[in-house]
């Protein structure tokens, strides 16, 4: 039987090559139809340091980057001492022998890496000789990686040529040393069809094409790993008349620009990480009370403080819905794919406008880093919010009642003031009891228009419901599918949308005997809110800095019920 | 708002100086309205937090639009409104605690961006609305609330550390010189670039500074405040170093740097001015 899905590893240093084979790899796969899904992790430096990336290739949809290494692909022996025991007992270590050797024959193929690289006339071809073997081992024609090799030099520089030439001849000197090894995982199926036309991106990605969607007119960040690529992406594709992309001096400086920019009408928007989101706090605080829509994007890493800045974790949470100081709950979208990053950056920016307040997107590094072909969203079907805005005379209340009232955009009727202090109808300050219990009431009241968030359900009749919340859906789906086979009773249920949750939803968990949440933290953050809740939710939780393996799930799942 | 509005519960102190700044920025604005042709509704007042951050209350004239923040932070919020809409005129009040304390980080950027708004900066020396602490411009070894033994850091110069960043446009008044401020904080608006009014603005109740400012026969005290040499030039920039090296407190515009483009103004002329392509087109390159 042929192969339905392979996991390669590559591990090494940083600046290797070990990010650009695992994505050449990726690329070329999704190329040819495949359904591919990557996963990075590396240190926090630029050059050096232990490094790895990891590939999944399969025929139909995949959910999680896998468990078990098909291939590694180890750079040096660091590497291959700490991945080897993540090879699968029919997989094969792919080997850099110019570097150190191993000596059990039966699994590994060694090649020297950066001598076959010299052959080509270019020492950084050594990541396409590894692609060549690989190409060789899983039977992937070689025409395939060529034109990945193609697309991706063809840059417009006199050199082009002599690199792609190089890189042909590493694909192929590559090939055939893993030819002469004698060594094939077996030949993979071909893919199943996609019969939506399908895009490659990372959830990074994802979120700046939501948001844009969406309409997004400002967006002001500062640097912070993992969240940069997004300021990256809005530096330089967010432009033309009306448009505003800025790296501020800080993310204090970022969510109060941010605030002036949505308070002066306009979509707004900023990113950071755990770091600058504590820095936000103050700022959200004050949006929620002075009423101003705009949203930040909290791609997590491991925390606290400094934590760790390029590995994933699931612990911003708590913060992400108390943010700040005072009776404040903010809306909170945690999106759990690729493809939910996209639907997340839009719907953020909607229910900002909407609800004319601050929303949380929590990402996360290994969703944010990871490549996956998607579906190409369909923007034609989406529905986007416009802020309801005031058109009337001067003198108008701007916080009258208990509900959502058009916002006054400055240069427009209705001069007002937005107050982060306690305010009456037009602005002003007050301390008055009435006051305050009216203003509460009305900042809580607007959630319910945030009553469009779906879930996903399977078996909602069973007694006990896996529910697990971002990027931990996948393993955990992969999970339910195991326990599913092996005839455990429970169900599925699944929503990016944390708060509000859809009314619906919190019903049925509600009913439920147990829900059991995967989650990447110690404190189990998601049970406790849903304990909160009245759900009698408990956590199942890991703080490794990776992602869940499917396998350890379904064991602590088996032992937990 | 304060006639309009029963509801409003703040007053400043009797005497405060902060009296004067609102009279002089009701003129600047009045006078902003009527000769600009401008509708007082293009007009933003984006205040802080401390007795200066009332002013968006207190206003009692033609009503600009407002926002009252959060501490130290009226210079960023004020980028994001003046960039998401250039053609409002925005203008911060704080206080010395405000803006040169908690708030100091955000006057160099903005400076460097010439990011065009007005800042009305009212130094009293002191912590007033939290009941008489130090601040950055109290004077070495004044015993306060929270300096019991006497202040231990020598004051911030407020004049020179806006000279040093680059700030396009400096005046600096005291309160009781409500028309000249009024003057002032008018050609402050009308400044293409960053602007600081800088006024002194006494706190009767905490740190009477009137008699040091104004000075003295009677009691022999000269005055600080002294109005700038009508031959100045503020365009001179070595001139207007002098002004803020020298002692006491100058009252005029010193400085003031017309060459530099303002912050929107670059913006329209690099990412402005560029097409940005459709959603359609970006997923077009991520397609396989």
């Amino acid at each position: 039987m042929k192969k339905q899905d392979f996991v390669v590893r590559f591990a090494g240093e940083g600046g290797q090559g070990v990010v650009t084979s695992a994505e050449g790899l990726a690329q070329a796969m999704a190329q040819s139809g495949y359904n591919v899904q990557t996963f990075s992790t590396f240190p926090s430096q630029i050059r050096g340091g232990p490094t790895w990336t990891q590939t999944r290739v399969a025929t139909s949809k995949v959910h999680s980057s896998g468990d078990y290494l098909d291939v590694l692909v180890a750079f040096n022996e660091y590497a291959y001492i700490n991945h080897k025991d993540d090879v699968s007992p029919d997989g094969v270590v792919v080997y850099n022998s110019g570097e150190f050797s191993i000596d059990d024959s039966e699994h590994v193929l060694g090649m020297d890496f950066d001598d076959l690289a010299k052959q080509t006339g270019n020492n950084r071809a050594a990541n396409f000789v590894v692609m060549g073997a690989l190409s060789q081992l899983v039977g992937l024609p070689l025409k395939v990686l060529e034109e990945f090799n193609r697309q991706r030099y063809t840059r417009g520089r006199d050199s082009d040529q002599q690199i792609i030439d190089s890189n042909n001849m590493a694909l192929s000197l590559g090939s055939q040393e893993a030819s002469q090894s004698g060594f094939t995982l077996g030949e993979l199926e071909n893919p199943d069809t996609n019969d939506h036309e399908q895009i490659l991106v990372n959830g990074n990605l994802a979120v700046c094409l939501g948001a844009t969607a969406a309409g997004l007119d400002t967006f002001i960040g500062y640097p912070i790993s993992p969240a940069t690529p997004i300021l990256l992406w809005m530096q330089q594709n967010l432009v033309g008349p009306g448009k505003f992309v800025y790296q501020s001096t800080s993310e204090i400086e970022s969510i109060t620009s941010i605030i002036g920019a949505g308070y002066a009408g306009k979509k707004a928007m900023t990113s950071t990480a755990g770091p600058g989101f504590s820095l936000m706090g103050e700022g959200l605080g004050l949006a929620w009370m002075a009423e101003i829509p705009l949203v930040v994007v909290n791609v997590q890493r491991g925390g606290p403080s400094t934590g760790l800045p390029t590995k994933t974790e699931q612990s911003d949470l708590l913060t992400a819905l108390y943010p700040g100081h005072g009776d404040v709950k903010l809306p909170v979208i945690a999106p759990g794919t690729v493809e939910e990053c996209f639907y997340a950056g839009a719907m953020a920016v909607n229910w900002a406008e909407r609800y004319q307040g601050p929303v949380v997107l929590l990402s996360e590094m290994a969703m944010a880093e990871r490549r996956q072909n998607i579906p190409k969203p369909s923007i034609n079907d989406l529905l986007i919010d416009e802020r309801n805005i005031y058109d009337g005379d001067n003198g108008y209340h701007r916080y009258d009642g208990y509900e959502l009232s058009p916002m006054p955009i400055p240069g427009g009727p209705g001069s007002y003031v937005a107050n982060g202090s306690e305010h009456d109808a037009m602005g002003d300050t007050t301390h008055l009891p009435a006051r305050h219990i009216q203003m509460t009431e009305r900042r809580f009241s607007k959630l319910s228009l945030l009553n469009d968030g779906t879930y996903e359900s399977d078996n909602e009749d069973a007694e006990i419901l896996i529910v697990p919340w971002g990027g931990s859906k996948g393993p955990a789906y992969e999970a339910y599918e195991q326990l599913k086979k092996d005839k455990v009773d429970i169900g599925w249920m699944y929503t990016m949308y944390i708060h509000p949750m859809p009314e619906k939803m919190l019903e049925i968990l509600r009913s439920k005997k147990l829900v059991v949440v995967p989650e990447l933290n110690y404190m189990g953050q998601y049970s406790s809110v849903l304990r909160s809740d009245s759900i009698n939710a408990v956590s199942i939780t890991q703080y490794t800095g990776l992602p869940f393996k499917v396998n350890s799930l379904v064991e602590k799942i088996k032992a937990l019920i | 708002m304060t006639l309009k509005n029963p509801e409003y519960d703040f007053k400043w102190c009797p005497g405060c100086g902060d009296f004067g700044v609102r009279r002089g920025l009701e003129g600047a604005f009045e006078k902003y309205i009527v000769e600009n042709e401008h509708p007082v509704e293009n007009s933003v007042v984006v205040a802080g937090i401390g007795c200066s951050g009332n002013m968006v209350h207190m206003l009692e004239k033609h009503q600009p639009f407002g926002i009252h923040g959060i501490h130290g932070r009226s210079l960023p919020i004020a980028m994001g409104i003046k960039m998401g809409n250039p053609d409002l005129n925005v203008v911060v009040v704080a206080g010395d605690g405000d803006f040169l304390g908690i708030g100091a980080e955000h006057i160099a950027p903005q400076a460097m961006r010439n990011l065009n708004i007005t800042a009305i900066v009212m130094d009293n020396g002191v912590y007033g609305l939290t009941k008489g602490q130090s601040s950055p411009t109290t004077d070495l070894g004044v015993i306060t609330s929270s300096t019991p033994y006497g202040k231990m850091e020598e004051k911030t110069h407020p004049l020179r550390s806006y000279m040093t960043m680059g700030v396009s446009f400096i005046a600096s008044v005291i309160s009781n010189k409500v028309k000249d401020m009024s003057d002032m904080m008018f050609q402050a608006m009308n400044h293409q670039g960053f602007s600081i009014v800088h006024v002194q603005s006494p706190c009767t109740e905490y740190n009477n500074t009137y008699e040091a400012l104004k000075g003295s026969k009677s009691k022999g005290i000269d005055p600080l405040a002294y109005t700038i040499p009508e031959g100045h030039d503020p365009e001179d920039a070595q001139a207007a170093q002098d002004l803020v090296d020298a002692d006491g407190i100058p009252v005029g515009i010193i400085y003031k740097d017309t060459s530099r483009p303002t912050f929107d103004q670059k913006l329209s002329q690099t990412t402005g001015s560029k097409s940005m392509k459709t959603v359609e087109d970006f997923m077009g390159q991520y397609s396989i």
